[in-house]
């Protein structure tokens, strides 16, 4: 059957001839394999054409989505970054942790804050990184957050917290638990103030990051499909021994229990927040 | 009495003691001073042992199954002169977080803590001191109603953790504790807190924002217990001892870290050889610093409270 047979053998285009494709041209929808090129996929923040789907982007992305292009933003802050207070070593040294983290990412911490402006309105947003050491919380989140709102105090700004975390980071041990407590007491201050404050929780949020300043919005808010708890869907399977239901600590399972006020998706969230804190305007 | 592994030594001198009491029972020799000798013994010993005590036998004696837990300690020190006081008015009462109002030397005080159980069918019941949301919405009603009378809240911490279960994530556990860590922050009464035992977490911190955050000799209070430690961060249970170590979770280190305000002594060999002598000691500390507190006004309070939380943490710019 000669149609099954090679008729010249081996790769015949030459190494000078051959075509590279560039990495990363296109994406593929994790959620139901859509395939577009990536240019296209940013341009549409990063959401699914097909089905939706939120893809889990930096604070980079989110800055640049939802600051107004013809303001200057400052960022705050920026170079904070962790100590090791406890010389914590497990299989690898904290610090040496910490450096790889910030080689990898380029990112100081596992969170950015910037002053700007969202169609006109000055505003504080807090953004979180995941790719740092799972987004975790130690002393440079907490205080971070906490100078945030020292600038929301001083200039009567409204305050956003985007939040992506796995919670506490375990390197800071209680340093990092107090995190929790540190950046809710600084919270009262922005209440006492009359100040807003709109938590965004994104995908994912869990951990001492939910049991703190991630569910004290004036608003609490939330992307499609984001996953939102306080024990890890593990760890609840383990405790009650069964599998979990269908969409269990998704966004909508929260909504629909009633902690979120509502869920927007990521190509209407600039406006929604535009139109929220422009009403909550004194 | 139950032993832990650490403390065979003591466990056998005082099965010795018993022996030669029962001989001089029944053959009616005189071993007093036999009895005697090994007294002396066991003391030393007890002295030596608890002296230099590693931080995961801490965390082992925090979780002594003898050890007194929160309800005890309320009835001894209020002198049963306590009203417990039940439910979250929303969902129901969660049997691992008890309260109520409690009368210590004339003064009244809103008592809260988590509840373990000291059989199986108690530890069960109050489901072993992990609570539901309802359990610290109970605890922020308690703690409102104290701010409303003007009276003195003290929480009295032990648990393993908040509840991870499938009910406690519909109802909100992480808006539950953010809310209590939120309103504590703000509240215009004293606030005592007291780790009388383990401190697993948000699920400790849910009652544990005070004016004064005190942590007895031999309990723990970290981010997370030293096994689930282990498992994460060495994917293995083996290392408990080893993340007790790193995690610095003794009250000395604590102390140490600013993140608590101060250590109160246990007698020698623990809270539970001398649950009196414990239950006393305790009571003079919660008298002691409410009489301090008492003095500022409750802007000073809620100023300076919201001031110590806000300079924790450690920070290179």
């Amino acid at each position: 059957m000669s149609w099954f047979k090679r008729i010249k053998e081996g790769i015949t285009t030459s190494t000078k001839e051959k075509k590279e494709t560039p990495e990363g041209l296109w994406h593929k929808c994790s959620s139901c394999k859509h395939i577009v090129p990536s240019k296209d996929h940013a341009s549409r923040m990063y959401v699914c054409e097909k089905c939706g789907y939120h893809d889990r982007i930096n604070s980079q992305e989110y800055f640049e989505m939802l600051l107004d292009e013809d303001q200057d933003a400052i960022e705050l802050n920026e170079n904070l970054s962790s100590a090791d207070p406890l010389n914590f070593v497990d299989t690898k040294k904290y610090t040496d942790r910490n450096k790889d983290s910030q080689k990898k990412t380029g990112l100081k911490d596992a969170i950015r804050t910037v002053a700007g402006k969202i169609h006109g309105e000055g505003v504080v947003i807090a953004c979180m990184d995941f790719t740092f050491i799972g987004g975790s919380m130690g002393s440079v989140v907490g205080e971070k957050i906490s100078r945030a709102i020292d600038y929301c105090l001083e200039n009567k700004l409204p305050l956003i917290i985007i939040s992506k975390s796995g919670g506490a980071r375990m390197m800071e041990a209680a340093y990092s638990l107090m995190q929790m407590a540190k950046t809710s007491a600084k919270l009262t201050r922005l209440a006492d103030a009359g100040l807003p404050y709109i938590s965004l929780l994104t995908d994912p949020t869990t951990g001492g990051v939910t049991a703190s300043y991630a569910m004290l919005g004036d608003l609490n808010i939330s992307e499609p499909g984001a996953l939102i708890g306080f024990a890890g869907p593990r760890v609840v399977k383990e405790t009650i021994g069964k599998d979990l239901p269908k969409g269990f600590q998704t966004a909508e399972f929260v909504l629909e229990h009633g902690f979120l006020d509502f869920i927007v998706d990521r190509r209407e969230l600039k406006l929604k927040l535009g139109q929220v804190l422009g009403m909550l305007k004194s | 009495m139950n032993f832990l592994d650490f403390e065979k030594p003591i466990a056998d001198l005082i099965e010795q003691i018993e022996k030669q009491k029962a001989i001089g029972e029944k053959s009616k020799v005189d071993v007093s001073v036999a009895v005697r000798q090994l007294e002396l013994k066991l003391a030393e010993t007890r002295k030596n042992l608890y002296s230099d005590l590693t931080p995961w036998q801490r965390v082992q004696l925090s979780r002594h199954p003898d050890r007194p837990y929160t309800l005890a300690y309320i009835d001894a020190i209020t002198d049963k002169n306590f009203v417990e006081l039940f439910g979250d008015r929303t969902v129901k009462d969660d049997k691992a977080i008890v309260g109520g109002l409690g009368s210590i030397d004339g003064q009244t005080v809103m008592f809260i803590g988590q509840q373990k159980g000291t059989t199986t069918k108690q530890r069960q019941f109050r489901n072993f001191g992990m609570a539901n949301p309802e359990g610290y919405r109970k605890a922020l009603r308690l703690m409102k109603m104290a701010e409303k009378f003007n009276k003195p809240v003290v929480t009295l911490i032990d648990t393993p953790g908040a509840f991870p279960g499938l009910e406690a994530e519909e109802r909100g556990q992480g808006e539950a504790i953010a809310r209590n860590l939120f309103e504590m922050a703000r509240l215009k009464v004293p606030i005592i807190c007291i780790i009388i035992g383990e401190g697993a977490s948000g699920g400790a911190l849910g009652i544990g924002i005070g004016d004064k955050v005190l942590m007895l000799e031999n309990t723990w209070y970290s981010v997370i217990s030293p096994e689930s430690c282990s498992s994460i961060l060495w994917r293995s249970w083996d290392y408990k001892e080893k993340a007790a170590e790193v995690l610095k979770l003794t009250a000395d280190d604590m102390l140490k870290q600013k993140l608590i305000d101060g250590i109160i002594k246990e007698p020698i060999g623990g809270a539970h050889t001398q649950p009196e002598q414990m239950f006393k000691i305790v009571k003079h500390e919660i008298l002691k610093h409410l009489k301090e507190l008492k003095k500022e006004t409750p802007k000073e309070l809620v100023d300076k409270r919201i001031d110590k939380f806000c300079a924790m943490g450690v920070v290179v710019e």
